[in-house]
């Protein structure tokens, strides 16, 4: 019984860590510049843990088939344990478990502390059962005001958000259910929420962040290769959840303006 | 035989009702409440099954079922994670076997409140059939998963389920807070006064300690929980606004206005992330229990292992923001909780080296509860060390709410702490039914669920990595899920082996129950006071007499003594320490 507890430990350990180290389902390749810095603290962390958890089952394997209960087997030992070892061990892994947080910071405090730059492109982000919406401010560089008697989410983009048409600022907002990004600058998020949370998830570009009703969040990101992008809702919204999906499409400054100039068109 | 005080007993009750229903007995209670676990187990067990079926076959229409819609999809899931974390995960370590061990391994004729307990288990039972209540109703079950998170929660128009099924989910919540509250005075008072002549606190068994800190941390989480049910309860039916800002649902401005939807989640993970720990910490205790006993050797460490767990409890309460990295929460505070997380897993990791420590150089006997308390740290290592993952605010840019932290949670809130049920459960049936269980199919169970278990909730790592967000009921939607369907097809066929490899266990325990062969006092021979006495132990535990304690708990294998283990009310036997 020993003997079988050490193979079949040995066995799903190893298993478990070769579909790690194969990369069968890793990360989506990244699209953005925090893409990098997330990915080597996870590849950090993945090779530290996967050191311990090998050497931890390794060990729990072995102990217990070297030390079964057989013909010929010495009494076992009368020990209450060791002080020193405790020790040691309570030491180690308080470096490593705190190291670890040491080392990854930086890179949440270059997400989420500083806030966007001036020149990033202002853009807003609306989720609601079950769709997402992006308004971008147009020429005047301001977000017209939203209303909440306005929104008629059968209608669609910015009636959906309820923009206030009869404000000049909102004249030229522009709303739509695809996102179209510049690549290479930073974007100036402003999520909101108008029924319930929802998060807004595009795993290629290293971005996650709850739209919540009642907040709006600043966030920012800067996306470094052009293509398309999915987005997922990953904060559970109601029934249709698991089809509330949006695109992220990424295209060169140029196309972007170009882009934009003929939404603008289209509204005049 | 050891030498006893002789103390006042107790008449013992007569009648079928007052003997197994409303009994005052504490082991009876602990019973009822093992009996309740095993029915919420199979509840919560065959709707995870129909998620799984949905998952892979969207169009299945099932006998019974019919079509699972997404809405019922959503329904099972809620249903399937409340069952479980306080029907069962709750419920049978600390209400049925801490009910049932605690008295008797401290020498204890009965709990301090013998009525309160009674009330508390049948207070447990009216939530049960309350939270049931909720699939029957009009709309059916609450589709805003266990976590319940406001404003989904809180207004009732946003889906199928947030009707009267969401009222009767929560009602069920805060009527579980209150007999949780009981149980817990109940099991603290009981610890700090009842112990019998010698049971000093460093010589109480671990498990005694772990049922004693769990009892802390139910104490001080269920009366937020309460707290905050109230509370959605009035946003749902009062019109007061706590947890809900202006919202517009499908359109329509709701009548709320100024709340927070964030308050909801720290007050809910006030309380649940110590409810984590109200999980596995009994696990802990019963796999020291175990391993020392089988390993013929003292517990490596036996300080060092209370500490741990002290420190593990206290720790608890300072890390429920990890939940919320991604809320929309000051960015700051993630920093100093991260900090703390990531403190839990020294204890964690001092646990895991005593338990390995234990087996260094033992005499290892593998009967099944040994197997499962083996089984219990391998599991409690793979779900761990996921989790300095998910401490890190940085990785849960990519992480959170994806299968990833759904294998997590499930590795080691879930299946490490099921395998510390079932390490109890074959270690204690002899003492509560007088019967041993079979060894045979007692393995044949375990090695079904080990690799079972590896096979349904390992693969949720690589899930998640690849982006799978948790809670969708369908991968057809999203184009860069499609590849990831043979993963959850591997995960629904190992889910159906699994869950067919429990009913080796119900058809073992009813079978040892009537028919197992007669066990002796003490099978395992083991040290701690449940074995000294009758098998199964009589009313008052000890027949009259209190037990007088000389040893700590774990001495196996001392030089020198006439067996190699020396029970804790032995005095013949001179201690070692």
């Amino acid at each position: 019984m020993g003997l079988a507890l050490l193979v079949v430990i040995w066995l799903i350990t190893f298993a478990s860590t070769y579909f790690f180290a194969a990369k069968t389902w890793w990360l989506p390749a990244g699209a953005a510049v925090a893409a990098h810095g997330i990915d080597q603290q996870f590849a950090n962390s993945y090779i530290l843990m996967g050191i311990v958890f090998v050497a931890a089952q390794c060990s729990l394997g072995y102990v217990a088939w070297r030390y079964r209960d057989r013909a010929g087997a010495p009494s076992a030992a009368y020990s209450h344990g060791n002080t020193r070892l405790e020790i040691i061990w309570t030491t180690l892994t308080a470096i490593l478990f705190i190291g670890m947080n040491l080392v990854g910071s930086p890179i949440w405090a270059a997400e989420r502390f500083e806030p966007a730059q001036s020149a990033a492109l202002p853009v807003e982000v609306t989720g609601m059962q079950f769709a997402w919406y992006f308004r971008y401010a147009g020429p005047d560089g301001k977000f017209g005001p939203t209303s909440p008697k306005l929104m008629d989410p059968s209608s669609g983009n910015e009636a959906a958000i309820g923009l206030d048409t009869s404000d000049p600022a909102s004249k030229d907002d522009v709303v739509t259910g695809t996102m179209f990004l510049p690549v290479n600058r930073q974007i100036d998020l402003t999520l909101r929420a108008v029924d319930v949370i929802h998060s807004f998830f595009v795993p290629s570009l290293r971005f996650k962040q709850d739209a919540v009703p009642g907040l709006a969040i600043h966030m920012h990101f800067t996306p470094n290769q052009i293509g398309d992008y999915e987005i997922a809702c990953a904060e559970l919204c109601g029934l249709g959840h698991y089809k509330m999906h949006g695109m992220v499409k990424v295209v060169s400054p140029e196309d972007f303006d170009k882009w934009l100039a003929a939404r603008e068109a289209e509204k005049q | 035989m050891a030498t006893s005080e002789v103390v006042h007993a107790h008449a013992a009750p007569q009648g079928f009702v007052r003997k197994y229903i409303f009994s005052l007995d504490h082991k009876v209670i602990g019973i009822q409440y093992f009996f309740l676990a095993l029915t919420a187990v199979w509840v919560g067990m065959i709707l995870s099954l129909l998620m799984r079926i949905h998952l892979i076959w969207p169009s299945a229409v099932l006998p019974l079922v019919g079509e699972i819609k997404p809405e019922t999809y959503l329904g099972l899931l809620t249903m399937h994670g409340t069952i479980m974390v306080f029907f069962v995960l709750t419920t049978a370590p600390q209400g049925g076997f801490g009910n049932y061990f605690l008295p008797i391994q401290i020498g204890a004729p009965d709990m301090a409140f013998p009525v309160l307990n009674m009330l508390s288990f049948w207070t447990t039972f009216v939530a049960f059939v309350v939270m049931l209540a909720a699939f029957f109703v009009t709309g059916g079950a609450p589709l805003h998963g266990w976590t319940g998170y406001a404003p989904l929660s809180a207004v009732p128009s946003t889906g199928p389920g947030e009707g009267l099924g969401a009222d009767l989910w929560i009602t069920s919540i805060a009527i579980f807070c209150a007999a949780s509250l009981m149980g817990a005075l109940n099991f603290l008072t009981t610890t700090l006064d009842m112990r019998a002549k010698g049971m000093s606190l460093f010589r109480m068994p671990l498990t005694v300690w772990s049922w004693f800190i769990t009892a802390i941390l139910g104490l001080l989480a269920f009366g937020v929980l309460l707290s905050a049910g109230i509370l959605l309860l009035m946003d749902r039916n009062l019109g007061t606004s706590f947890y809900v800002p202006l919202v517009v649902v499908n359109g329509q401005v709701m009548g709320h206005k100024g709340g927070s939807p964030l308050l909801w989640q720290h007050l809910f993970w006030f309380f649940g992330h110590p409810e984590v720990y109200i999980a596995i910490l009994p696990g802990m205790g019963v796999t020291s229990q175990v391993l020392s006993t089988f390993a013929r050797k003292p517990i490596f460490g036996y300080r060092a292992m209370v500490y741990a767990m002290l420190a593990i409890g206290f720790l608890g309460f300072m890390v429920w923001g990890h939940h919320m990295f991604m809320s929309g929460m000051s960015p700051y505070s993630a920093f100093a909780f991260s900090l703390l997380t990531m403190a839990i897993g020294v204890p964690s990791a001092i646990k895991t080296f005593n338990w390995i420590g234990t087996l260094w150089h033992g005499k290892i006997r593998f009967y099944t509860p040994m197997l499962f308390a083996i089984g219990f740290v391998s599991l409690f290592v793979s779900g761990g060390l996921s989790g300095p993952f998910l401490a890190q605010p940085t990785l849960d840019i990519q992480l959170h709410d994806t299968y990833f932290v759904v294998g997590h949670f499930h590795l080691i809130m879930g299946v490490a702490a099921i395998f510390g049920i079932f390490a109890a459960t074959y270690y204690w049936v002899p003492k509560m039914f007088g019967r041993m269980m079979n060894e045979t199919l007692g393995k044949i169970h375990f090695w079904f669920t080990l690799i079972g278990a590896y096979a349904i909730f390992m693969p949720m790592h690589y899930l998640g990595m690849a982006g799978h967000p948790r809670r969708y009921s369908q991968l057809t939607e999203v184009a860069y899920l499609h590849r990831l369907l043979p993963v959850q097809q591997f995960m629904t066929y190992a889910a159906f082996i699994t869950i067919g490899a429990q009913l080796i266990f119900v058809v073992n325990l009813f079978w040892t129950i009537f028919k197992g062969p007669k066990a002796v006092d003490n099978p395992w021979e083991a040290t701690t006071l449940e074995w000294t006495t009758a098998t199964p132990p009589p009313h008052d535990n000890f027949a009259g007499h209190t037990p007088v304690v000389y040893h700590s708990a774990y001495e196996y294998s001392v030089p020198g003594a006439p067996k190699d283990f020396i029970m804790q009310n032995d005095p013949a036997t001179t201690p070692a320490h």
